[in-house]
């Protein structure tokens, strides 16, 4: 029962490694290869870029880049790819993982602490996942006087709605898994279902204490959905769209926080608000109400709410990097080419992963500033939360909805503005 | 309080109009405790009407050991490791009284050093509960570096207590007749040093937590204890101090070498829940001051521990002495009937008394304030049910 890990060995680590990649090259060679030649000789596929692939022409692209470039360049183009890894659900739920452990490290710093230390050898870097996996192996309680069907359907409709948002944002001009032309009404639309699936989830839990957090958040979403739509109507007459694309590419020359700085304050206290962080983490304040709304929630019911925050963060951090800081904007860092006089076929878009380079550091940098503030501030009040959401910050985006129609109207911003590019 | 009666009549009004609706229907009641995140070893039943309490019945005894009992089965020096167990973050100051009475009983005089000891012993004692107390405030109001903080620095003074006594949390070190060993070298200079550090550390706790508008604008105004109300409820310690009565066992009835000693009693005016939060930590900075005295008017060398006999027992009589605590005055009563072993061991303690403020600050409070308000009252379950 030692809880103590073993000295970290660098040779153990290496001849680990080599017996891993060992064992899965002749699994592969034994297993996998005679099941894709099987595939290929029986299954019919379509052909790509005029050629049917058999057996040959597989076997010809493992060893030459100019075949390979192709089949791969198709496979991420397809809309399976990009809702489920690229833009969508993998990466943003990655990203938001990768930060909560940054943040965690941080935290721990602050307070004093090392944070987490043991899972993943290097400074516990696998954390997040060995908390999945126990989360995973957990038993799933279900109090006895529950409404069943819908304590089931909730966590799931929380997960598949914020992995609905996730495919809303761009990442790069051409990279979303749904470009729609009233992008932003989506996202506020997809964002009104949360108070929903989070009350019909405490109802159906039928227990005080996540009933008393339903109606918390309730009360705490319908509070700030207003100040957050207002917030990014300034932006929307300032970009005359409601695109996100066209948005992003819309402050070129100048970002939206540089005019906009009271209607970005507002939009990133009210994602504080809609994420249930600290300082506004009401609806699960945990000495007052036990769990608020997830008090009933066990094992992979818990896991998978989680999750659907997780990527409701990324969500919400990257549309604070859309709406206000130019989204993929930022000098060319990466060469046109790789190797310097090397005339094969392109391997990559420099523009394109530069702009993928950006985003995604300006959303991690938005995602440390949405979850920092827990070091500091305590909890606050609700009736003080309904006072700010209703009174101060309705206010404040009136302001800078003003402020940036002045602009439009004097000339300033907009088409054939001083301002603009 | 008057609103809170007319929001329970117009309910029961209300409740005749709509016969669908009876009270129970409008009013939500909620258990918190034992098995709450927010109660500790703890119970108590809430009404809910919409957000404002209008009902609170504390339940305390989850932890009842029957320690009275105990004492009388054992005699004067065996009761010792026991009687520490109800507050072991503050184990120096629960055996202090109680020494004190059994040397009245007894009839035995403690040497001048191990009275410094003594009062050094629970000055040090006094901070590792204190900061105890607010690290669990702290994440009680969803301030999670204010926990981990004081519990950081608890380890400032643990270290100090384990050189002094052999064990980091419970002591055993008073006993009827003096402390059990004299102090180790160099302990003066590592004692001050650590002060030091903790008064850089309690600025920056004021600047984390207490200069926090958000904290301010939760716990201002909030549960106000009138002082005519704490005198009435008969409150102790902070909480006696955060209605502002200036009073302090260690002022009021000095014992020991508390006499010789120079210090304030630190109190504020303003009766409500941030006093409250804000008195313990005056206490701690005057504790650090108090520290800086004892250590220096501490007698270079002498007897730790007065002579007794195996057995100890004095002649038949009562003896009542109180000390203060981390939670207030802190009294034990004993009478004996001149065998070694005591007849009757009363314990009054800081806690019980603060806990009967509760219900009288609970109801018409909100929800949210709840725990500002119940930990505020410097309760120790486990010191109340004894």
């Amino acid at each position: 029962m030692a809880t103590a890990p073993k000295d970290f060995r660098f040779g153990n680590f290496v001849g680990s490694l080599i017996w891993l990649i060992f064992w899965i090259l002749i699994i592969v060679a034994l297993a996998g290869l005679p099941v894709i030649f099987i595939i290929l000789f029986y299954v019919p596929l379509p052909p790509i870029n005029g050629e049917v692939l058999t057996p040959y022409l597989f076997l010809s692209m493992v060893v030459d880049p100019t075949r390979t470039l192709p089949i791969i360049k198709f496979l991420i183009h397809t809309d399976i790819f990009r809702i489920a890894v690229f833009p969508g659900f993998t990466f943003a739920a990655l990203l938001a993982a990768a930060t909560i452990f940054i943040e965690r490290k941080f935290l721990a710093k602050m307070q004093l602490r090392v944070g987490p230390l043991y899972a993943g050898k290097i400074e516990g870097i696998l954390q997040l996942a060995a908390d999945g996996l126990k989360l995973i192996s957990k038993e799933i309680i279900v109090p006895s006087e529950a409404d069943k069907p819908i304590f089931w359907l909730a966590p799931i409709a929380f997960v598949a709605t914020a992995a609905a948002l996730a495919a809303l944002v761009p990442v790069a001009p051409g990279w979303v898994a749904a470009d729609l032309d009233v992008g932003l009404l989506a996202v506020f639309a997809i964002l009104g279902f949360f108070p929903l699936i989070a009350l019909l989830f405490s109802w159906a839990s039928n227990s005080k204490y996540p009933f008393i957090g339903g109606i918390r958040a309730l009360h705490q979403m319908i509070a700030f959905e207003i100040p957050f739509i207002l917030s990014a109507l300034s932006v929307v007459i300032l970009a005359g769209s409601l695109n996100l694309t066209d948005i992003a590419l819309a402050q070129q020359p100048f970002w939206f926080i540089l005019f906009l700085p009271i209607s970005a304050f507002v939009f990133y206290i009210s994602s504080l608000a809609e994420l249930e962080r600290i300082p506004f983490d009401l609806p699960e304040a945990e000495s007052e109400i036990v769990a608020g709304w997830l008090t009933e929630t066990s094992g992979m019911i818990y896991g998978l709410i989680q999750l659907g925050t997780y990527l409701k963060l990324y969500v919400l951090a990257a549309l604070f990097v859309i709406l206000f800081l130019g989204g993929w904007a930022g000098p060319q860092i990466f060469p046109q080419e790789i190797i310097p006089g090397y005339t094969g076929v392109k391997i990559y878009n420099p523009t394109t992963v530069n702009a993928i380079f950006w985003f995604t550091l300006k959303t991690f940098g938005m995602i440390m500033l949405i979850l920092l503030p827990r070091g500091i501030n305590p909890r606050i009040r609700i009736d003080i939360l309904l006072h700010t959401g209703w009174y101060k910050l309705i206010v404040l985006t009136f302001i800078n909805a003003f402020i940036a129609l002045a602009l439009i109207y004097g000339g300033i911003l907009g088409p054939g503005g001083v301002l603009t590019q | 309080m008057a609103n809170i009666q007319d929001r329970i009549d117009q309910s029961e009004k209300l409740s005749m109009e709509i016969v669908k609706e009876s009270p129970d229907d409008r009013l939500m009641t909620l258990s918190v405790g034992p098995q709450h995140p927010g109660s500790g070893h703890f119970r108590f039943t809430i009404k809910l009407d919409g957000d404002y309490i209008v009902f609170c019945d504390p339940d305390p005894g989850y932890v009842h050991r029957g320690e009275e009992k105990m004492c009388e089965y054992r005699n004067f020096i065996q009761n010792i490791p026991h009687l520490e167990r109800p507050v072991i973050h503050d184990s120096n100051n629960i055996t202090y009284s109680y020494s004190l009475a059994v040397e009245e009983l007894v009839g035995i005089q403690v040497p001048r050093r191990g009275q410094f000891i003594r009062a050094i012993a629970s000055e040090l004692n006094r901070q590792v509960y204190t900061l105890y107390w607010l690290a669990i405030y702290g994440i009680f109001l969803g301030h999670s570096t204010m926990f981990m903080w004081p519990t950081g620095d608890r380890e400032l003074f643990i270290d100090l207590l384990d050189a002094l006594t052999g064990a980091r949390v419970t002591h055993a070190f008073n006993i009827p007749g003096g402390v059990r060993n004299d102090v180790p070298n160099g302990f003066k200079d590592r004692c001050l040093r650590n002060i030091a550090y903790f008064e850089k550390r309690l600025k920056e706790y004021e600047d984390i937590f207490y200069n926090n508008p958000l904290l301010r604008q939760r716990t201002e105004g909030v549960g106000i204890l009138t002082k005519e109300d704490a005198i009435k409820l008969g409150v102790t310690g902070s909480v006696l101090r955060a209605s502002g009565i200036p009073f302090d066992v260690r002022k009021a009835e000095p014992y020991d070498v508390y006499n010789e000693i120079d210090f304030k009693v630190q109190y504020m005016k303003t009766c409500d829940s941030f006093a409250r939060s804000y008195v313990p930590l005056l206490d701690m900075k005057e504790s650090c001051h108090i520290m800086r005295q004892l250590l220096d008017k501490m007698p270079d060398s002498g007897e730790v521990r007065a002579k007794l006999q195996p057995n100890p027992k004095g002649p038949p009589g009562e003896a009542y002495r109180r000390v203060e605590s981390g939670r207030g005055a802190l009294g034990y009563y004993i009478v004996s009937d001149g065998t070694p072993k005591a007849y009757r061991v009363k314990i009054s303690v800081g806690s019980f008394r603060n806990i009967l403020a509760l219900p009288h600050l609970l109801i018409g409070a909100k929800l949210a304030d709840m725990p500002s308000i119940y930990w505020g009252l410097n309760y120790w379950p486990v010191e109340a049910d004894r």
